[in-house]
């Protein structure tokens, strides 16, 4: 575990870049992560995404599976590769600073 | 080809992901037509698309059961000769005790044993076959079905659920998948 400095706040991250405390998180912060991770602008979809991931993640104590989020959240899986490139539920897990989501669905 | 490469500087997270490195490629052969058998492609070929990795299914021989629309939601387990089938399966505290052979011929075992395999996946919220397949389509996967073998039983590509890209030949296969990890199953 360590400590980086992502949009000016110090914030406790793990090896993989995720951030172990989800309420040290700000929109600011997911903004630099998510350019960190190759997305330059987040829209209005990708803030809906990223609204229920911190409160089902809140609330459930994990980060949701890619699956939780397309039957749950109102997104389908295409429109989730199309807003997360490449292992979207990993991506916004990350940029939400919630941990990596487990589960193999 | 547009390449973004983001450059350290004193502020800028280490966890930077560079996007210039070829993407890994991992291909998956599904030659099996059980139920047991139809389930690890599925599984790992979401976890493989979760994590970035591109997904390429070949469907051959008794796989082909698993893209034809008639039969997708009748993939079966049978008992008889499936020595790693145990009684406890069922729940009962009955260690390593077996199935007995001459019970897994009885009519309806199959059945039973097809119904108690799909009701632990759904207490899981394991998704059917079907849908799965539905959603490695929707996250990019592509499926493929063996040439050899749907001219063997007698299929065409409107038999195939929707997702199955083409038929092809062991050797487009093989051109498909230069460089990827291939997982025969």
């Amino acid at each position: 575990m360590a400590m980086r400095e992502i949009a000016g706040h110090q914030v406790q991250v793990n090896e993989e870049g995720f951030m172990t405390d989800p309420q040290e998180w700000t929109k600011d912060i997911a903004v630099e992560i998510a350019k960190a991770e190759g997305i330059p602008e987040l829209t209005l979809q990708h803030w809906q995404v990223i609204d229920f991931c911190r409160q089902d993640g809140m609330a459930s104590g994990k980060a949701p599976t890619l699956r939780r989020i397309t039957t749950a959240a109102g997104v389908t899986t295409k429109e989730m590769f199309a807003l997360f490139p490449k292992g979207p539920a990993k991506k916004v897990a990350k940029i939400s600073g919630l941990g990596k989501p487990e589960g193999c669905v | 080809m547009e390449t973004a490469t983001v450059t350290a500087t004193a502020t800028t997270p280490a966890f930077i992901v560079t996007p210039e490195e070829k993407p890994r490629h991992i291909a998956f052969i599904c030659s099996k037509g059980t139920l047991d058998m139809a389930y690890p492609a599925l599984v790992m070929g979401w976890a493989a698309l979760g994590n970035g990795i591109d997904v390429t299914i070949f469907f051959t021989f008794w796989g082909l059961d698993m893209i034809n629309k008639n039969r997708v939601d009748h993939i079966e387990i049978a008992p008889v000769g499936n020595t790693a089938m145990k009684m406890s399966m069922m729940g009962l505290d009955t260690g390593n005790l077996g199935i007995p052979q001459i019970a897994g011929v009885l009519p309806g075992m199959t059945a039973f044993a097809t119904k108690l395999m799909k009701d632990k996946m759904r207490a899981l919220d394991v998704p059917t076959v079907r849908e799965y397949l539905q959603m490695l389509s929707d996250a990019g996967a592509k499926l493929y079905a063996c040439k050899m073998s749907v001219d063997m039983m007698g299929l065409k590509k409107e038999d195939f659920v929707e997702g199955v890209e083409a038929i092809v030949t062991a050797g487009d296969f093989m051109d498909m998948t230069a460089g990827a990890q291939i997982v025969f199953i």
